[in-house]
C-alpha cells in the first residue's frame, strides 16, 4: 500500500466518522438549533471529506497510470466539495431564521437576544 | 481498494435510512427541513463515491446538478417557512 | 459593463475548467469552446447585475481574492477541525448549555458578513440565526454559553475563536 493510497483510506474514513456523529447528533439532540449544529458542521466535514478522498484517489490512479479520465474526475469531485461547503452554510442560515421567525424556540436555552430584539 | 468505496456507500445508505426517522418523528417543519437537507448532503457524497466506483465522470456532474438544485429548493421551503413567500 | 465582463470571465473560466480534457486545443475541442463562449456570453448578460451588486470592484484585485484560498486553507481549516472534535464531544455526551447571543462584527461590506456568517457556521459550536440589516450585528445560536455571558448584550467577534484571530483575516480580505 503506498502512502497516497493510506491517506485515502484515513479521508474515508474520517468523513464516515464524522458523517455519523452528524446523524446520531440529529437524532438524539433536544430541539432544532442544537440539531443544526450537528448537521451542518459534522455533515459539510464528513462529506468534503469523503469527497477529498475521491480527489485524493483519482490523482493517485492519474500519477500510476497518466489516464486523463481520472484527473477530470479529480476536478470535479473538486468542484463538487467547493459547492457543499458554501451552500450547507448558506442553506442552515436560511433554515434557522426561518425557524426562529416561524416561532420555534430554543428548548434549555439560557439566553435569546433575538427574541428580546424583536427582528 | 474498491472493497472500501463499496462500504462507504453502504454506510451512507444506512445514515440516509436513519435521517428518515427524524423525518418522519417531526416534530416540526423545520426539523424535517433540517433532515432532508442532511439526506441531500449524504447523497451527494454518495453519488460522487459512486462516479468513482463506476468510472464514470457522469455521476459527479449530476452531483453537482443535484447539490445546487437541493440548495435553492431547500432556500425556497425556508422562504415558505418564515411566512416571505 | 465591467460587471459583464466579469461575470462573463468567471462563466466562461468555470465551463472551461468543467470540460477540460475533452479535445486537442489545449486540452480542449474547439466545439467546446464556441458553445461556451456563447453560454458564457448568455449567462453574463442575464446575471451581471447579481454578482456585482454593490458596483464595488475591489474584489477583482489578485491580492484579495487570491487570499482567500490561503485563508480557508490555514486558519479556517485549523478552526473546523476544532468545532468538529467539539461537536463530536456534545454529541457523545449531551453536555449542553445552549443560548441565543449577539455579536458586534463592525464589517461594513455585503462579502465580510457573508464570510463571517459562513466562518461562524462552520466553525466554534454557532450558527448564524438572523442579522440585524442597519447595524450589521449577528445573532448566533452557540451551542456552549460561556459562564457570564448570557448576562452582557453584545459579545465581540473575536471572542467567538479561540485559536485563530479569523475576523482580522475577513477585514483584511473584504474590507
Amino acid at each position: 500500500m503506498t502512502i497516497i493510497e493510506a491517506l485515502t483510506l484515513f479521508f474515508l474514513a474520517i468523513g464516515i466518522i464524522f458523517n455519523t456523529l452528524g446523524v446520531i447528533g440529529l437524532l438524539r439532540f433536544p430541539d432544532l438549533y442544537t440539531r443544526m449544529h450537528a448537521t451542518t458542521k459534522a455533515t459539510t466535514f464528513g462529506s468534503v471529506f469523503t469527497t477529498l478522498a475521491v480527489v485524493l484517489y483519482s490523482i493517485g490512479m492519474f500519477a500510476g497510470t497518466s489516464d486523463s479520465q481520472f484527473i477530470v474526475l479529480g476536478i470535479h469531485a473538486a468542484i463538487v466539495a467547493l459547492a457543499l461547503a458554501f451552500t450547507n452554510a448558506v442553506s442552515s442560515h436560511a433554515i434557522a431564521r426561518a425557524a426562529h421567525r416561524s416561532g420555534v424556540k430554543p428548548e434549555q436555552a439560557v439566553v435569546d437576544r433575538l427574541e428580546e430584539a424583536g427582528l | 481498494m474498491i472493497d472500501s468505496w463499496t462500504i462507504a456507500v453502504g454506510a451512507l445508505v444506512v445514515l440516509i435510512l436513519l435521517c428518515i426517522i427524524r423525518l418522519v418523528l417531526g416534530p416540526t417543519a423545520a426539523d424535517r427541513t433540517v433532515a432532508v437537507d442532511t439526506v441531500n448532503t449524504l447523497t451527494i457524497a454518495a453519488m460522487v463515491i459512486l462516479g468513482l466506483i463506476y468510472q464514470e465522470v457522469i455521476f459527479i456532474d449530476v452531483a453537482l446538478v443535484y447539490a445546487l438544485l437541493s440548495f435553492v429548493s431547500t432556500l425556497y421551503i425556508a422562504k415558505y417557512l418564515g411566512g416571505e413567500l | 459593463m465591467i460587471s459583464f465582463l466579469l461575470t462573463f470571465i468567471l462563466v466562461f473560466v468555470l465551463y472551461l475548467i468543467l470540460t477540460a480534457g475533452s479535445g486537442t486545443i489545449g486540452v480542449w475541442s474547439s466545439s467546446e469552446i464556441i458553445a461556451g463562449f456563447i453560454l458564457a456570453l448568455a449567462a453574463a448578460a442575464i446575471t451581471k447585475n447579481f454578482l456585482c451588486r454593490a458596483n464595488n470592484y475591489r474584489m477583482a484585485n489578485p491580492a484579495r481574492f487570491l487570499l482567500i484560498p490561503v485563508y480557508v486553507i490555514g486558519p479556517f481549516f485549523i478552526e473546523v477541525i476544532k468545532a468538529n472534535l467539539d461537536v463530536a464531544y456534545r454529541v457523545l455526551t449531551m453536555n449542553i448549555r445552549p443560548g441565543i447571543i449577539r455579536i458586534s462584527s463592525g464589517l461594513k461590506s455585503d462579502l465580510g458578513i457573508f464570510m463571517l456568517a459562513n466562518s461562524i457556521t462552520l466553525t466554534p459550536g454557532t450558527i448564524t440565526v438572523d442579522i440585524d440589516e442597519k447595524t450589521h450585528d449577528l445573532y448566533i445560536h452557540n451551542i456552549n454559553v460561556g459562564e457570564g455571558d448570557e448576562l452582557r448584550p453584545v459579545i465581540e467577534d473575536r471572542e467567538l475563536f479561540a485559536l485563530a484571530n479569523l475576523p482580522a483575516w475577513i477585514r483584511r480580505i473584504a474590507e
